[in-house]
């Protein structure tokens, strides 16, 4: 049994996870079928664990047996591994280098900043929340006036923030930012972005986002 | 690609915008090395950055950033994949297979990520916090030896294969810091015994022509290295900065003493 490869795809992953969120939206995006195994992060199992033995988390897409992990990474790799489908990547190499560029700054600040803002109070909140409207302003500065941040098509950089949406109603209610206040082009692309099958399909509907973390806040002791 | 036939033809100019302590900086510029590209070299002064370096990369305000006709590139990751994309004709960094190079990402991200801060850590720290740190090195670097005796790397003379690639270019540039902070901790970090693959890997990387060209001398790092020590040290101490550091420090200073490997990244000296 230990030998046996399965074939196709599998993606473990936790449902409320905008980091598996990604990978779903850009399976979806390249109509690639895939079988979904929600994994227990509180008992992982053995899989998760063989399949990221260093980090042990998810998303982790299982591909003919082999294992692809980290989101981004997982994202690239169904783009190259599956290139005959309609590209998320740009062809163009300074503009590839730009996606990869607002990628890596989503990754470097959104989901710590987002964390900080709902985990902390007092002056470390005010913080939080200080440095998440600079960071959505900055990527509403790179989205500029184009429907998507690649340009005209949906691609790797909205796959890259758009699962984060779903946490805009978070960060109003318990880091009192408005997204549609503060910035307005940005709540505009969530919205465009909301209207396609793999986003709808994929991203956790705000108000769960909402009550998961107000679940984890009770069970950390943070009112 | 046209793009990449218009360089070959008719090369725009490349100027590289970086600090000569900066294992960043050093990825591009063997990068750049090893692909046979010429550029033009700007020593920027990270204690008072120049306005170029500010307006070319507004974001994270850090080296290195390529400039290439006129359009910047920052983030050493982002420039080392932008440079195969941009000259196909020259040798690859990146493998061809897609699971190699989602291989290749996973370890870059872990270089970043994990190893480097971890490293960083043992330098900013000393007593049970360091030993803390080390022990954290050791477990990172045991992943990777892993890796290089049954695992991914399994059998290869480096990560990229017979010859170097993005991941050698990426833990290379950076690997060099171990000796020397090993000299001026006098902490042992990568034992030959436990280690024997990761240090073979570095000695053969450190033999290359173009990484002996890119490297500063070991005596200028350590010297380097000794001066960000006594400061970071007295700087977590609580004591007032030194203020004789050339080097961003002074003004990073802020963060309470919880923040010894983020000091440590702005001042460049990192993994």
């Amino acid at each position: 049994m230990a030998g046996e490869k399965r074939k196709g795809l599998q993606l473990l992953d936790f449902w409320v996870s905008p980091f598996g969120q990604r990978c779903r939206i850009a399976l979806d995006e390249k109509a690639l079928p895939y079988e979904y195994l929600e994994q227990d992060l509180g008992n992982k199992s053995e899989l998760l664990i063989r399949s990221n033995p260093v980090h042990k988390k998810i998303p982790v897409l299982v591909h003919d047996g082999r294992p692809v992990c980290e989101s981004l990474i997982i994202v690239q790799y169904i783009d190259e591994a599956f290139s005959s489908s309609s590209s998320l990547l740009p062809s163009d190499p300074y503009a590839r280098a730009q996606a990869r560029f607002w990628a890596d700054y989503i990754d470097k600040k959104v989901y710590d900043c987002g964390t900080r803002l709902w985990k902390t109070k007092g002056e470390p909140q005010q913080q939080a929340r200080k440095e998440m409207v600079e960071i959505l302003k900055t990527l509403e500065g790179a989205l500029g006036d184009k429907p998507y941040f690649g340009g005209d098509e949906f691609g790797f950089v909205d796959v890259a923030f758009v699962p984060f949406t779903a946490w805009f109603l978070t960060y109003e209610r318990f880091g009192e930012i408005s997204v549609e206040k503060e910035c307005p082009k940005l709540a505009a692309w969530a919205k465009r972005c909301g209207e396609r099958e793999s986003v709808k399909k994929n991203l956790s509907p705000p108000e769960k986002v909402y009550e998961f973390i107000a679940t984890l806040k009770k069970k950390f002791g943070i009112e | 690609m046209e793009k990449a036939t218009e360089n070959a033809k008719n090369p725009a100019p490349l100027k590289l915008l970086g600090s000569w302590a900066s294992s960043y900086t050093h990825r591009v510029q063997l990068a750049l090395r090893l692909k046979g590209l010429e550029f033009e070299y700007k020593e920027e002064d990270l204690g008072s950055k120049s306005e170029e370096l500010l307006r070319l990369n507004p974001v994270h305000k850090k080296v290195p950033v390529l400039v290439h006709g006129g359009r910047a590139l920052p983030e050493s990751v982002v420039i080392l994949q932008y440079l195969d994309d941009a000259w196909p004709e020259t040798r690859p960094l990146l493998p061809a297979d897609a699971f190699d190079r989602a291989l290749a990402r996973f370890w870059c991200h872990f270089a970043d990520d994990k190893l480097g801060p971890a490293v960083g850590a043992v330098f900013a720290s000393t007593g049970e916090e360091q030993e803390a740190a080390v022990r954290q090195v050791h477990e990172n670097l045991a992943l990777l030896e892993a890796e290089l005796r049954d695992g991914a790397f399994r059998g290869r003379r480096f990560f990229g294969g017979d010859e170097v690639g993005f991941l050698d270019v990426v833990l290379g540039c950076g690997s060099y810091w171990l000796a020397v902070f090993e000299e001026v901790t006098g902490v042992r970090l990568v034992d030959a015994d436990a280690f024997p693959l990761f240090h073979a890997w570095l000695r053969e990387f450190e033999a290359l022509d173009e990484v002996r060209e890119t490297i500063p001398a070991v005596d200028r790092l350590l010297e380097y290295a000794r001066g960000v020590r006594h400061m970071l040290l007295g700087l977590a101490g609580g004591a007032g900065a030194g203020g004789d550091a050339t080097e961003a420090p002074a003004a990073t200073a802020a963060p309470p003493a919880a923040a010894p490997p983020a000091a440590a990244t702005d001042i460049a000296v990192d993994i």
